[in-house]
């Protein structure tokens, strides 16, 4: 259901954008459909070993690695474990936090527990190697995934201090 | 991608190894179908960039999120990742297709982070269900600055990274 949303929004802001590039006149849509096919074209077989081979990369890394060793006693230690789990949990809408409301259930400490969600969503390897490197420029994923590293620790802190959730 | 193709071989080696072949066929069509799935999405990112960078005037957008843009900038980007609508099919096409109009690495980051961390759709589609509405709330609220954060550091670290750009963007 939200899926058929998402797409419905997602196709009418195409819709809406190649409007406004009609209204300025049809060589600017043509030049856009070419650019935006060609686009397209380039990045299939990369997004083509990323999805199907990204599977196989799942399949082999175990569940119990990652939501191990969060307990709120587990302290700093504990965040750097989280972040590090987090960047490596296979990325898709649910893994991460279904892992991560695993890891709560089994007592695993709120800021450990934020620190695995923020990490996953800056750095889930798969989400990196499939998506972000094909489509940006490769010098912008390393800086930009670089200049994350302190956040996690960062919000893991603020949760400490704030004493929530 | 040579190294993206390694990993996967061995891998789907593994895999083979511990399921036998059964185990590897089956990830291979559940994966095919994802990617079928997921193709009309990719044309309709690809189209979302290209539609961007042929409308959005590039002097307009150099003005409000390149490396001069200050504070503002980083605001423009982190509010504009949060509403993106879509999946990754979107934001890094439209985030590429940000830099090539003339936004900076700065503004740039700010989006791609604010879109992990505060975009909406995930947040309602599953962090809610999955982790509870508390923990949903308090991580987004942990997580607000954090795009802008990351945004004035990238900043801050590319100009001192790749000087030689620097003093023609001065202000």
């Amino acid at each position: 259901m939200s899926a058929l949303i998402i797409d419905m929004i997602l196709w009418a802001s195409v819709a809406a954008l190649g409007f406004i590039a009609f209204r300025r006149g049809r060589p600017v849509l043509t030049a856009s459909l070419r650019e935006g096919s060609m686009d397209f074209i380039n990045i299939v077989p990369r997004i083509a070993l990323g999805v199907v081979g990204s599977g196989y990369i799942a399949a082999v890394i175990p569940q119990e690695i990652i939501t191990g060793w969060l307990g709120p006693d587990s302290g700093w230690l504990g965040v750097l474990t989280a972040v590090i789990a987090g960047a490596a949990t296979p990325d898709g809408p649910v893994v991460g936090f279904s892992l991560g409301a695993v890891a709560l259930k089994a007592g695993g400490g709120a800021p450990q527990v934020i620190a695995y969600v923020i990490a996953w969503a800056l750095f889930a390897f798969q989400r990196v190697l499939l998506w972000e490197i094909p489509f940006m420029p490769a010098r912008f994923v390393w800086f930009r995934a670089a200049v994350s590293v302190p956040f996690p620790f960062l919000a893991a802190a603020i949760a400490m201090a704030i004493g929530r959730p | 991608m040579i190294v993206i193709a390694a990993l996967v071989a061995v891998s789907a080696t593994l895999v083979w190894r511990r399921d036998g072949i059964d185990g590897v066929r089956e990830i291979l069509t559940h994966d095919l179908a994802l990617f079928g799935g997921i193709l009309p999405r990719v044309l309709a990112g690809c189209l979302l960039g290209a539609f961007i960078t042929e409308i959005l005037p590039h002097e307009k957008v150099s003005r409000s999120l390149g490396p001069n843009s200050g504070l503002k900038g980083l605001l423009i980007g982190t509010a504009f990742g949060a509403i993106l609508p879509g999946g990754p099919f979107t934001a890094y096409p439209v985030a590429s297709a940000l830099l090539t109009v003339g936004a900076d690495f700065g503004a740039t980051i700010a989006m791609v982070v604010s879109w992990t961390l505060i975009g909406y759709g995930r947040a309602v589609a599953w962090e809610l269900p999955i982790m509870g509405a508390d923990f949903t709330l308090w991580r987004i609220v942990i997580s607000l600055p954090l795009p802008v954060l990351a945004g004035a550091l990238g900043r801050f670290v590319y100009v001192r990274m790749y000087p030689k750009v620097a003093p023609r963007d001065a202000p």
